[in-house]
């Protein structure tokens, strides 16, 4: 905080110009007062106003006679304290001394009083601590002595008191008689509500030269006490010292503070309260946001509504905070808060006044940080929204926000949860903004937006594409209102929901009613249209007891399954189902082909070995030229059916083609979901007795000793075959489509196929050869920039340590395993995709698990 | 067995899904054409179910053990279209695609052919019987000539007359038959389903046509007779219900058609307490209809092939067979058991052997009802 702070000035007329040296953070009453009226006689000490406090040297003091005559009785009675063993006189002194404190009946001329705070008292404290003991106190019996003891401690001026109290504390060596009286003392001091009186003295002490240190070394006593009683007294520390109870105390002692900041700026005296920011600041530092703010906040939200003063006192009080606090106090506001509008209220524009709130406000929170919640986010933006001043800044908020949602850099390497929290900025931002506002910076948001719509769209996480689509709609539609609606197809679920409310504005309120009367006439004419055509509902209301009733208890099912038969245009045989899914013109018959197809290839396992690759051709080319519900499943059943029949053939057939050119992204994607499928099918034994019985119908006594082998033959050359792609995979220079650039999707989906593939080749002897190979396939690939080649490729990794017998692993792929392990930790720690970090873990794990089975073997 | 009554629907707004089968009746080994329950009257003991099956043989089934408890093996191999019992005897008639009637004698555990009438038609027609309990009975079944239909005196065998179509009719072949009697008059009536679509009414003593009505536009494949309400409804071919009546002066009219989804109807049965009636569909549905109102009550989707027939039980229990090779059985809208309206005539069968207690297989064996 500079000079440049402005005051805050009571709105009263300034009758009278104020003189001494203006301070940063002081709040002027107007009126520049000489010597505070006695009526403040709770704050002693060092309480006088300006002029009254003049800047005195100790020289000046020593040359008053009324100085020298307070210095004299105080050395006497100290004398006598310190040495006196008479219960009486010790009382006697004490009493005499209680003068000064003023009062008492008697009190001491004020200047007599103050000489006495500002030279003596800590000395006089000092010497009462010294004298503290069993025996002292049982100088005069009933403990007499301990009252007026007592008092001047919590009676005295607070800040010396509470140094002392403090002091001694520390300074005792274990556990004493002394020790628990003074941390006694020190709960009661607290429990008088001393500690406002201590705040509050700082806050008069306008011109008092070389405080800044005492200053210091209060906040760090105030704000530590629990850290410091805690280290103390260990395990007998108080409830009152520990931090849960202490720091809500702490607020509503400052709360008592601003209370009488406030009324004394209503009369007019002026007063500073950085020290109290300085507390404040300090105690949210120290990470006790939730404590102090939530006893804090709303009172301070009660107090600020619809007073000027309150909420300056209030703004001034954050304004204060020093910078290096700022952060913490903040952020705990932002989220004690419980709106945009109580924030405006008690941060005032305080981003527009310091740079570091500003930073804070406008960068930390919404770029740097990513846990804080949706309301959170909702009133921090709406502050920004809330005055004229700050909406720039929230326009400059949405450009940024809007950059780094587009950035391609941002959304490969920010983690997801960083992703949402940004698009949910970016949706809050947009509702809070007005059509004005947006137009005038329409080409350089919808340029980021654009951009970041393409990059999402690219990302091969179905989560980021569909954050890009929500958000694009959504901004869409507000920057750019006159144009074509963007529309997505994407499911609805919880995100898009919580994201689309975000948006949606006010105006929805009064919908609900007219929405209700709506509902009503159809929920009436439901029952009407049930009831039978004969009988009517006036019959049934007489409830006539004829035979026209008793036919009415024949209620109908649900006949909606009742359709046209289409199954009479259904090739029986798979040539005619090839020919009519080739040529047919007659759509009826080609559904009904698509609809058969696969249960004929089931049923006639030779017939479907003639034609098995001409028929995977087809059905690979086959487009949807009609809607036909499930056209999709179809067709990818009808392949599988094919490649479990005839695998050999089809499997290789299929693999060719998918490194052809000619092929969409789908086809190819459809080809690795299938030979997956066909792949999991092969290798379960329990399917194909199934359909051997479809093929002989005989069943003799079907045992799985002779199943299995037969299974496994498929199976064996099914891997065979995959073996044979991973060679040509890395023999092909892998330039028929841009496997390694733009298609990455297809990657880490061959990745994952190829990952699926090793894990059900297990128990096969292919497998060894083929984890080999897949590893050096990992091994090239293993720093992709794309996270979900990035998961494929563990997974496929794990699926290596799962599937290839453990002895194998060690003999035949030792240096693979070598190499993967430290690649595996560094994903594991590093990687900014969370579900990559998991399979990292996973693959460690068996990595580990994998190494203490072997290492017990190797020695020998 | 326990109660296979679905769960009554309710009033509410939305409609029940609809229901599954109780239980499905496997191992027919070949699609099942023809269908009867057999006893179980008023719900004292449990009834048979017979099934015809294309490979030609009669399985008659327990519906307690829900297993087959005999195999009827007189048909060479070919299809079993029709299945009757004989109030009396415990004797049972079935129709098979050989051009053979074969009365069995199941009585006292016996299976044995006892007799069997010619057959001079290879159509599909389904014959009838008029039996009131006497020792004589009546049989109508599809003649010599490609549009008669033959009457004959059981079990003598003589044949009583040949109702041939006038000339100039045209009436194609006879698809189905059935033989009643109107409470008022002993003369026996015939209803016959013609290919060309029409509904002809014959007085069988008088050997002429007392009224006929064009139903459909395809062969008429299976209808029913409410001699009470003296109203009928018939299925073909096409894609629609025909529901006729029949006046005073014994003239048949149309009265309505109800239009369906899919085209094709094989058999039509009214349940014995007139409430319902279901079709067999060639969509592979049963469709259940209010008979009263012809509101469409259920669509019950379980088989996979042509549904060929249908047939309700005293009780209301219903079967459906299908080319799948699967019978399934239903059980829906309950019949309230103090319904004093008199059952359907037609579907009344013999007496079974009165043997005491559920009809679990060992008491069939004790019985001696299997051979």
């Amino acid at each position: 905080m500079g000079s440049s702070c402005p005051e805050v000035s009571q709105p009263r007329p300034r009758t009278a110009c104020r003189t001494g040296p203006r301070r940063p953070c002081r709040i002027s009453g107007g009126i520049a007062a000489a010597g505070r009226p006695g009526a403040r006689g709770e704050t002693p000490g060092p309480s006088g106003g300006s002029v009254a406090v003049s800047p005195e040297s100790p020289m000046d003091s020593r040359m008053d006679p009324a100085v020298s005559a307070v210095r004299l009785t105080v050395r006497e009675a100290v004398h006598t304290l310190s040495s006196s063993e008479d219960g009486d006189r010790i009382l006697s002194t004490l009493g005499s001394l209680k003068r000064y404190l003023g009062g008492a009946e008697n009190p001491a001329l004020p200047g007599e009083q103050e000489e006495f705070a500002r030279m003596h008292f800590s000395a006089l404290l000092r010497c009462l601590v010294g004298r503290l003991s069993p025996a002292w106190l049982e100088l005069l019996p009933g403990g007499q002595l301990e009252a007026p003891w007592a008092s001047f401690f919590l009676e005295g001026p607070a800040d010396q008191a509470f140094l002392v109290l403090m002091e001694s504390i520390e300074g005792m060596a274990g556990p004493s008689f002394r020790l628990m009286k003074m941390v006694q003392l020190l709960a009661q001091f607290l429990g008088a509500g001393r500690v406002a009186a201590v705040m509050e003295s700082q806050c008069w002490q306008l011109a008092e030269p070389a405080f800044p240190l005492l200053q210091e070394t209060l906040l760090a006593k105030l704000v530590g006490l629990p850290d410091h009683l805690g280290n103390r007294l260990q395990r007998e520390n108080l409830a009152a010292f520990l931090p849960q109870n202490y720091f809500p105390l702490l607020g509503e002692e400052l709360l008592r503070v601003l209370q009488a900041v406030v009324d004394s700026l209503r009369d007019g005296w002026d007063c500073s309260i950085s020290f109290l920011s300085q507390v404040l600041g300090k105690a949210c530092v120290h990470g006790r946001q939730k404590e102090i703010l939530g006893v804090l906040v709303p009172q301070l939200m009660a107090l600020t509504q619809g007073n000027c003063l309150w909420q300056r006192v209030c703004w001034r009080l954050v304004e204060c905070v020093p910078d290096r606090a700022m952060e913490a106090l903040l952020t705990g506001l932002v989220e004690a808060a419980s709106g945009p509008e109580v924030l405006s209220r008690l941060l005032g524009n305080l981003v527009m006044k310091s740079k570091k709130a500003r930073f804070v406000m406008t960068r930390k929170i919404l770029f740097l940080q990513y846990r804080y919640s949706t309301p959170m986010l909702q009133s921090l933006l709406g502050y920004l929204a809330m005055d004229s001043q700050r909406r720039p800044l929230l326009v400059q908020a949405l450009k940024e926000l809007l950059e780094t949602w587009g950035s391609s850099s941002a959304i490969r390497h920010a983690p997801l949860p960083q992703q949402r929290y940004v698009s949910k900025a970016v949706l809050i931002c947009l509702a809070n903004l007005r059509e004005a506002e947006l137009r005038d910076s329409r080409d350089e948001l919808l340029a980021s937006l654009m951009a970041g719509v393409k990059s999402r769209l690219d990302s091969s996480l179905p989560a980021v594409r569909r954050l890009g689509m929500i958000v694009a709609e959504v901004a869409s539609a507000r920057i750019h209102p006159e144009g074509p609606p963007l529309r997505f197809q994407y499911e609805d679920d919880e995100l898009s929901r919580e994201l689309l409310a975000l948006v949606a504005a006010q105006p929805v309120a009064d919908s609900p009613s007219e929405a209700s009367p709506a509902v009503a006439p159809v929920a009436a004419e439901a029952p009407d249209r049930g009831s039978t055509e004969g009988g009517g509902v006036p019959a049934q209301a007489e409830g006539a007891g004829s035979d026209l009733d008793s036919d009415d208890d024949l209620v109908p099912y649900d006949m909606s399954g009742d359709q046209e038969l289409k199954s009479s245009k259904a090739p029986a045989y798979l040539r005619d189902c090839v020919e009519a899914l080739t040529s047919s013109e007659d759509w009826e018959r080609w559904e009904a082909a698509l609809q058969a197809v696969e249960g004929l290839i089931v049923r006639s396992p030779a017939a479907t070995r003639e034609v098995s690759v001409e028929l995977a051709k087809v059905l690979l080319h086959l487009e949807e030229k009609t809607s036909v519900v499930g056209f999709e499943v179809l067709r990818q059943r009808a392949l599988v059916a094919v490649v479990v029949t005839d695998p050999a053939p089809v499997a290789e057939y299929l693999t060719s083609q998918f490194y052809a050119i000619n092929f969409s992204l789908r086809q190819r994607m459809d080809i690795l979901d299938v030979l997956t499928l066909a792949a999991q099918e092969l290798s379960r034994p329990g399917r194909l007795p199934k359909a051997a019985q479809v093929g002989s119908p005989s069943p003799a006594s079907p045992s799985s000793s002779t199943e299995a082998p037969a299974w496994r033959v498929v199976v064996e050359e099914r891997i065979r075959n995959k073996t044979r792609r991973f060679s040509q995979h890395f023999d092909r220079p892998l330039v028929t489509f841009d496997l390694l650039g733009e298609d990455q999707l297809v990657l880490g989906r061959l990745a994952h196929t190829l990952g699926a593939m090793m894990y059900l080749a297990v128990n096969t002897t292919v497998a060894v050869p083929m984890g080999k190979a897949l590893l050096e396939f990992v091994w090239t690939l293993r720093f992709h920039g794309d996270a979900y080649v990035r998961q494929g490729l563990l997974s496929a990794v794990s699926a290596v340590l799962l599937s290839v017998p453990t002895a194998r692993l060690l003999t035949d792929l030792p240096d693979e395993l070598l190499e993967a392990g430290p690649w595996l930790a560094d994903v594991a720690e590093q990687d900014s995709d969370e579900d990559c970090r998991v399979l990292a873990v996973k693959a460690l794990l068996l990595l580990e698990k994998l190494k203490d089975t072997l290492l017990p073997l190797t020695p020998p | 067995m326990e109660k296979m009554t679905a769960p009554p629907p309710n009033m509410a707004a939305s409609p029940l899904p609809p229901p599954d089968p109780c239980f499905v009746l496997r191992g027919a080994q070949s699609a099942v054409h023809a269908l009867h329950f057999f006893g179980g009257a008023q719900g004292q003991v449990h009834p048979l179910l017979l099934s015809g099956s294309l490979s030609g043989l009669v399985h008659i089934w327990s519906l307690q053990t829900r297993r087959a408890v005999a195999t009827l093996d007189g048909h060479g191999g070919q299809c079993v279209t029709w299945l009757q019992t004989l109030p009396q005897g415990r004797q049972l008639l079935s129709q098979g695609r050989d051009l053979k009637l074969c009365l069995w004698d199941l009585a006292e555990g016996r299976n044995t052919v006892v007799d069997s009438v010619p057959l001079e038609s290879m159509g599909f027609c389904r014959s009838s019987i008029l039996a009131g309990g006497q020792e004589r009975w009546m049989l109508a079944m599809p003649g010599r000539g490609n549009d008669e239909v033959q009457i004959l005196e059981m079990p003598s065998k003589t044949s009583v007359c040949t109702l041939k179509p006038e000339a100039d009719a045209k009436p194609g072949m006879p698809m189905c038959l059935e033989l009643w009697q109107a409470d008022s008059s002993p003369r026996p009536l015939l209803l016959a389903g013609y290919e060309d679509g029409s509904v002809a009414l014959w007085d069988v003593s008088e050997r002429k046509v007392c009224s006929r009505v064009a139903c459909h536009t395809e062969p008429v494949m299976g209808f029913d007779f409410d001699s009470q309400k003296a109203r009928g409804v018939s299925g073909s071919a096409e894609k629609a219900l025909a529901v006729w009546s029949l006046d005073e002066q014994q003239a048949l009219q149309m009265c309505r058609t109800h239009e369906l989804t899919n085209p094709g109807i094989a058999d039509v049965k009214i349940r014995p307490d007139r409430k319902i009636l279901a079709t067999a569909g060639w969509d592979h549905r049963v469709r259940v209809f209010h008979w009263r109102t012809m509101k469409p009550l259920a669509v019950l989707s379980f088989h996979s092939a042509t549904i060929h027939c249908v047939a309700f039980a005293t009780d209301g229990l219903l079967a459906a067979g299908s080319g799948d090779q699967r019978i399934s059985i239903w059980s829906l809208y309950p019949i309230s058991t103090d319904s004093s309206t008199p059952l359907l005539g037609h579907t009344e069968g013999g007496e079974l052997p009165e043997v005491p207690g559920p009809w679990s297989l060992h008491f069939l064996h004790k019985a001696g009802f299997l051979s």
